[in-house]
């Protein structure tokens, strides 16, 4: 049990690459949490996912114990929160945590897109903010320009920014005295009825589910029967410690502290990050504000390249959906591509993490579909139905109309760019909000809507900039718009794994590309092949894919036999690479290539 | 019924592997070296004729084949030391079919009389183009007039005479294409293989092709074009297809590569040579040493085979089928359901007119053959 005074709650935002995790490593360092020889890169990040994409997926915490120039002993909280916008209601979570925030911009780039929807968090959670200025050792350090950029766009003071280099530990004890000294003790009341956040969870193989809490009032005791006011569930808490960042068993924690738990919960799913927790007896009826339960957004269809793999698959769908709550899934039947799983994501990184964990930890080779967002469909009988996939729309004529999700998209750019930035935009619908500069860089804020952004508006966006662009979002709600379910017919026949939801305006220009495109992907048949795009009963857009005319081998002797014969096998296993659709093979590849927008 | 060997005879394939340039198309195992030891090369080929007789007696010869490489490079002697080894050992047919594969340089030309008398009663020259630009571009040694002479002389020296003739070249249009054909018509052959250009690994060409430097080559439209102007100039000239890329009049295919798309039996023997005999109802492959001194060494101390394996049903199965569908005769088939071909397929490649089923006979039409490897792969691989 700690004094208020001597604790200190904080959080690190920066954007991607700008030093964050480094900057953790060396508080952590420095201060002897973690002895010299235990210390790995990135400490915090444990998944591989993490390490090497340099992101933080699941926020993690890290208690530091610091003897102050001021000769007393303070506890110092790290919550990592994830860096990115999928995140963004754990990232708020987190937030509300803690009281301060170190704001990490690297001094050779300057603020970013990212950066700023984090700082905006951290201030909506009336932190206080240290700006630090990381990479000051680097030739092309500008800390004064960086500074006052942080000044101009974000709007707070940094004449006292903190100069540092993560890498290589300059600038690291201020740091820690501006944590102490600049950042404001926790408030709470130890005698209050118990009061704690839940702030993150995940599962352990060897403890079960270990749920993050932040105590704002009263105490906690290992042993203690408490309940969680969203799910209303009752659990005796089996063990009580904090992270060093390895687990450390503590007898108690009271407000300001923060720590984990284990009581015998068995899935993710059974805590909800922003629940409050109370005592069972004689608890708070007074739930802390903000508790949204999590809501995917963006959905797409997993399914196993070779079908044997689809027990596999469920199997390692299960395991995941018990460290991952946000990530939901149903089985889903496409007659292009046999069972699979539809499943839902808070956004396009969410849905490639589990992705590349499904390929990478459970070795399931996957065809993943187009993604798709969910779309309320008001029918004309008064009721709302939400739609996950295109396939599933109904009949036109029951519909009254249609919604979309829309965001509001920050994106930062050099000058030189944002004329192609501004067009890419505008390409997906886009509505102009804001368009300001700060330095030789611009900021548009657009309203987009997300199903434009979900495929593959951020490779454009790299791409059209040379990589320069940084990009961030928030959801914006629901808004009507003239929406129409295009449906692909390869050889009359309709293929539902590439029917996509779509403005009618870009119809025909998607329409058109998607047929180009699928006459390059689709090999050449015995017959020509109309592939066509069609909105209900009418073709939009028609592409024809001409016979095979050629393909004989023109000598074949008695020495030719057993090559011929090896041939035909490499033949067999390159058709397991296909699907069959009608007297159509479409290979695996063309399901998501299909869908990408070359311009 | 017998089975396809009994019918469809016995022959003997010797293979040569020496060329005096390597073509720059050519992916057959052929080797330049200065000189040859035709005697120890005649030893080797006595003593493999001899270890088959042992173990495949009792059958009647119906074709001898000297292919290469260039076999006109062998010694007429040579020939006819192979020719009385083979006849010591089997019956021969009496309509036996000994074929040499042969060059139309002078050279070469001049020892035809030589191979007659050995016992060769058919050649096959390699022709390849007739204008001098494109038989310099496809390395090969001899002049179109060289070609022309050596085709009046062997039609004067043997029973047949077929030539090779290889089209869809660098930079040839379809007209082109068609001039150069009824030229060679107009010799009056009786059997003509026109093979179309193929680019393989490993090869000169294929070198050039990989870098990009060969330019000039037919789309698949024109390839098609051209195949299709082939068959057609053939037909209207009484040398029908008989086989994807061999054309004849009525008598005068090739009986030995006949044996190959039958599914017939064949020894091999030399360099790279593979084979198919039945022994005990069981179907052989045989393969040999590719390196020209290992297979001699190894023909010389004891057996000359580097490889024997039993075929599977299925193998034997595949292999029918991959042969036998070039021919347009095409293959029996068994009326009930067969499991191990694809009739769904089978039903839609015959509603379009690329292949038919008729009395038990599955046949690929003359529209189906320009794209038959396509429907080898769907009709033998299942869903």
């Amino acid at each position: 049990m700690t004094e208020l005074s001597q604790i200190r709650n904080f959080s690190i935002v920066a954007h991607i690459d700008h030093g964050k995790s480094t900057l953790a490593d060396r508080l952590i360092q420095s201060t002897g949490t973690v002895k010299d020889r235990d210390m790995q890169e990135q400490l915090l990040d444990s998944m591989d996912i993490e390490r090497e994409r340099g992101i933080t997926i699941k926020a993690n915490t890290v208690r530091i114990d610091y003897i102050a120039n001021d000769g007393q002993a303070y506890v110092l909280n790290l919550i990592d929160t994830p860096g990115h916008v999928d995140f963004a209601y754990e990232v708020s979570r987190s937030m509300r945590a803690v009281e301060g925030s170190l704001l990490v911009v690297d001094a050779t780039q300057g603020v970013e897109a990212q950066t700023l929807a984090n700082v905006y968090q951290a201030i909506d959670a009336d932190h206080e903010i240290v700006p630090v200025l990381n990479k000051i050792d680097l030739p092309a350090a500008e800390p004064e320009r960086i500074a006052e950029q942080i000044e101009d766009v974000i709007g707070i003071d940094a004449t006292d920014a903190c100069l540092i280099s993560a890498k290589t530990g300059i600038g690291i004890p201020d740091v820690l005295e501006a944590i102490v000294t600049r950042l404001p003790a926790p408030e709470g009341t130890r005698d209050a009825p118990l009061k704690a956040m839940l702030v993150d969870s995940w599962y352990d193989p060897y403890l079960g589910v270990v749920v993050m809490i932040r105590v704002m009032d009263g105490v906690i005791k290992k042993g203690d029967r408490i309940r969680m006011i969203a799910t209303n569930a009752v659990y005796g808490i089996d063990k009580l410690a904090v992270l060093k960042p390895a687990m450390v068993d503590i007898a108690e924690l009271g407000p300001g502290e923060i720590g984990v738990i284990t009581a015998s919960i068995k899935q993710v799913r059974d805590t909800k990050v922003g629940d409050t927790i109370t005592h069972e007896r004689k608890g708070t009826d007074d739930p802390l504000p903000g508790f949204a339960p999590s809501v995917p957004v963006v959905f797409c269809g997993l399914f196993p390249v070779d079908a044997a793999d689809f027990e596999d698959l469920r199997t390692a769908i299960e395991k995941l959906s018990l460290n991952d709550a946000s990530f939901s899934s149903e089985m889903e039947t496409s007659a292009a591509l046999g069972f699979g799983f539809r499943c839902g994501f808070l956004g396009l990184l969410h849905l490639e993490v589990i992705r590349d964990r499904l390929e990478r930890e459970y070795d399931i080779e996957l065809i993943t579909t187009a993604p798709s967002v969910v779309y309320h469909i008001y029918m004309r009988d008064g009721t709302m139905t939400e739609l996950h996939n295109p396939a599933d729309m109904p009949d036109m004529t029951h519909v009254e109309h249609l919604e979309e999700p829309r965001i509001k998209a920050t994106i930062m750019v050099p000058d030189e760019y944002l004329g192609d930035v501004l067009k890419l935009c505008q390409d997906r619908r886009g509505i102009q909000l804001d368009l300001t500069y700060a330095g030789s860089r611009a900021m548009a804020v657009y309203d987009l809507p997300l199903n434009e952004v979900v495929f593959d508006f951020y490779d454009r966006l790299k791409s059209v900039t040379k990589g320069y662009a940084s990009f961030d979002y928030q959801m914006e709600g629901y808004r009507q718009d003239n929406l129409v379910k295009m449906s692909i017919l390869v050889n009359d026949e309709p293929v539902d794994a590439l029917s996509i939801m779509v403005h009618r305006d870009r119809a025909e220009q998607r329409g058109r590309a998607m047929c180009e495109k699928l006459k390059d992907l689709i090999p050449r048949h015995m017959f020509k092949i109309p592939i066509q795009a069609a909105i209900g009963g009418k073709v939009i857009a028609r592409e024809t894919l001409a016979a095979l005319r050629k393909d004989v081998t023109a000598k074949c002797y008695g020495g030719d036999a057993t090559r011929k014969r090896k041939l035909l096998d490499k033949q067999k296993a390159g058709k397991k690479k296909m699907r069959q659709f009608g007297k159509v093979e479409i290979p695996q590849s063309a399901f998501i290539s299909a869908l990408k927008m070359d311009s | 019924m017998p089975e396809n060997w009994q019918r469809a005879g016995f022959g003997i394939y010797i293979h040569w592997p020496f060329c005096a340039a390597k073509c720059p198309y050519c992916d057959f195992n052929s080797h330049v070296v200065d000189s040859v030891d035709q005697s120890d090369w005649q030893t080797a080929f006595l003593s493999e004729i001899k270890r088959y007789g042992a173990e495949l007696p009792g059958r009647v010869v119906s074709s001898v084949f000297f292919g290469g490489g260039t076999p006109s490079l062998m010694e007429p002697q040579l020939v006819g030391a192979i020719l009385e080894a083979i006849s010591a050992q089997w019956t021969l047919a009496n309509d036996v079919e000994v074929t040499l594969e042969a060059n139309p340089t002078s050279v070469e030309a001049g020892r035809f009389s030589g191979y007659r008398d050995a016992g060769v009663n058919r050649v096959s020259v390699g022709v390849q183009a007739l204008n001098d630009t494109d038989l310099r571009a496809l390395g090969r040694l001899h002049s179109m007039s060289e070609a022309l002479s050596a085709i009046k002389l062997a039609r004067d020296v043997f029973d047949r005479v077929s030539f090779d003739l290889i089209y869809a070249r660098q930079h040839q249009s379809l007209s082109d294409w068609q001039d150069e054909l009824h030229r060679a018509l107009a010799m009056e052959p009786d059997h003509l293989s026109l093979y179309q250009l193929t680019i393989e690994n490993g090869t000169a060409f294929g070198d050039r092709y990989a870098r990009g430097l060969l330019k000039g080559l037919p789309d698949e439209d024109l390839g098609a074009d051209l195949y299709f102007a082939t068959q057609e100039i053939c037909n209207a000239h009484g040398l029908p297809t008989y086989e994807v890329s061999n054309h004849a009049k009525t008598g005068q295919e090739s009986r030995h590569n006949q044996i190959y798309w039958r599914s017939g039996d064949w020894i091999g023997i030399g360099p790279g040579a593979h084979g198919r005999i039945t022994v005990d109802q069981q179907r052989i492959s045989t393969e040999t040493a590719l390196m020209p001194s290992l297979w001699l060494e190894s023909a010389l101390t004891g057996i000359g085979e580097s490889k024997r394996e039993t075929l599977s049903a299925e193998e034997v199965f595949q292999e029918k089928m991959l042969m036998g569908l070039r021919l347009d005769e095409g293959v029996e088939v068994s009326a009930t359901k067969d499991p191990r071909i694809n009739h769904i397929k089978i039903n839609e490649l015959s509603d379009i007119g690329l292949v038919s089923l008729e009395h038990d006979r599955l046949r690929v039409t003359p529209d189906g053959r320009p794209v038959l490897n396509r429907i080898l792969r769907d009709i033998l691989t299942d869903g």
